[in-house]
């Protein structure tokens, strides 16, 4: 970056990509990608690799991107400007939604169109979950770790955190150990729970 | 004073959240619900449904949205004033991206390092089943709630969400529309509206 952005713009920018994604993160992914490299702030080829860390990092893919971005135009105050931007549009939407929705929750005709609303937000929360199911789990146990984590959060009511918490431990061993137990210089195959 | 705690009680469920939420929107559904539906009693079943369906209608990513929102419902629920509901939701969203923030710039900083580490990989390739779970689970307990009772569980359908039998029809004709039909979550959601007005 020869020449400096300023933190505004960098606002500006982030507030049109975050007032403009409706239905979340993979919506934002491609007109992230038309705003970053019509202004040359990240090259075509860099965006799989950011997003792709954006996911894997803890919180929102969105807004990881957006503190990636920043932080490679203006440092920490530019993660801040783009963190900010993105969200605020969204933020003022649901507060706006937040007030209006309370004092209009007991008319009949809303009422009556949420009755029909809720089973279909269920099966739209599911959906996602089939098509992660069909990308992340690779093996027997994969698929045993996601119905294992499924009985005890919604059955026994474990929180989701613990669990997360032992399949990191969990996760971290078994790579740890396939990773060592290989022959040193053979290092280039890789295939991590992908066998 | 009850206030103050509250709104700090707020920030750190809300902080935990964004810290153990990998995998992202629907991920962190399940963990907001598990946090203000069953460990916090601050919003009912129905209520965090009806969040999420607005949540995805509205622009921007779903996690952050219904995190303001909540926030939003929390403060003003115990209290009342608009005003504390609108520090509610600011409390909420700003403790949610707290720490994507750090771990983002300590990530931005080894970045190549992260990128090429076969053990970050192989840890990520563990978690992301142990989330489908946690996400399938999330939708579980938006239509059934298990109970215990030293070891014998009871088992009651959420009645606010299905009332009836047209609600199971709803879900699965959503069900087939979305997965096999890949239509757009903001229509299927606004023909549930529709037909909720038509049905009921």
């Amino acid at each position: 970056m020869e020449k400096r952005v300023s933190l505004w713009e960098i606002f500006l920018v982030f507030a049109k990509i975050g007032a403009f994604t409706i239905g979340g993160g993979y919506a934002m992914i491609p007109l992230i990608q038309a705003e970053m490299s019509r202004r040359g702030w990240i090259a075509d080829e860099d965006l799989p690799d950011i997003v792709a860390l954006s996911q894997s990092a803890p919180g929102v893919m969105a807004v990881n991107i957006s503190i990636f971005a920043g932080h490679k135009l203006r440092g920490v105050k530019g993660s801040i400007a783009a963190t900010l931007g993105s969200i605020l549009p969204s933020f003022l939407i649901i507060l706006a939604i937040a007030m209006f929705f309370t004092a209009f929750k007991d008319n009949p005709w809303v009422e009556r169109a949420f009755k029909g609303i809720r089973p279909v937000v269920i099966s739209l929360i599911a959906v996602p979950m089939v098509k992660m199911a069909q990308k992340s789990c690779k093996n027997v146990w994969h698929w045993a770790l996601a119905i294992v984590s499924l009985v005890l959060v919604s059955f026994l009511n474990v929180s989701p955190i613990y669990i997360i918490l032992c399949v990191l431990v969990l996760g971290f061993s078994v790579s740890y150990y396939r990773i060592n137990k290989e022959i040193p210089g053979q290092a280039g195959n890789d295939g991590e729970g992908g066998r | 004073m009850t206030t103050l705690y509250l709104i700090l009680q707020l920030a750190w469920t809300f902080f935990v959240i964004g810290a153990f939420t990998i995998g992202g929107g629907y991920a962190m559904l399940s963990l907001i619900q598990n946090q203000v539906v069953v460990e916090h009693p601050w919003i009912s079943e129905s209520a965090f449904t009806d969040i999420v369906a607005i949540s995805q209608m509205t622009p921007g990513p779903i996690g952050i949205n219904s995190a303001t929102y909540v926030g939003y419902e929390v403060l003003f629920n115990a209290t009342g004033s608009q005003f504390l509901g609108v520090c509610g939701s600011l409390t909420a969203t700003l403790a949610l991206i707290l720490p994507s923030f750090l771990i983002m710039l300590l990530i931005v900083r080894f970045y190549l390092k992260f990128k090429s580490s076969r053990l970050y990989a192989g840890t990520m390739s563990w978690l992301k089943p142990s989330v489908v779970g946690l996400i399938g689970a999330a939708a579980i307990i938006l239509i059934i709630k298990t109970t215990w009772t030293g070891f014998t569980p009871s088992v009651q359908v959420v009645s606010e969400n299905f009332p009836d039998w047209k609600s199971w029809l709803l879900l699965a004709s959503a069900f087939i529309a979305s997965y096999w039909g890949k239509v757009n979550p903001i229509y299927v959601i606004l023909a549930g509206a529709v037909l909720g007005i038509i049905l009921y």
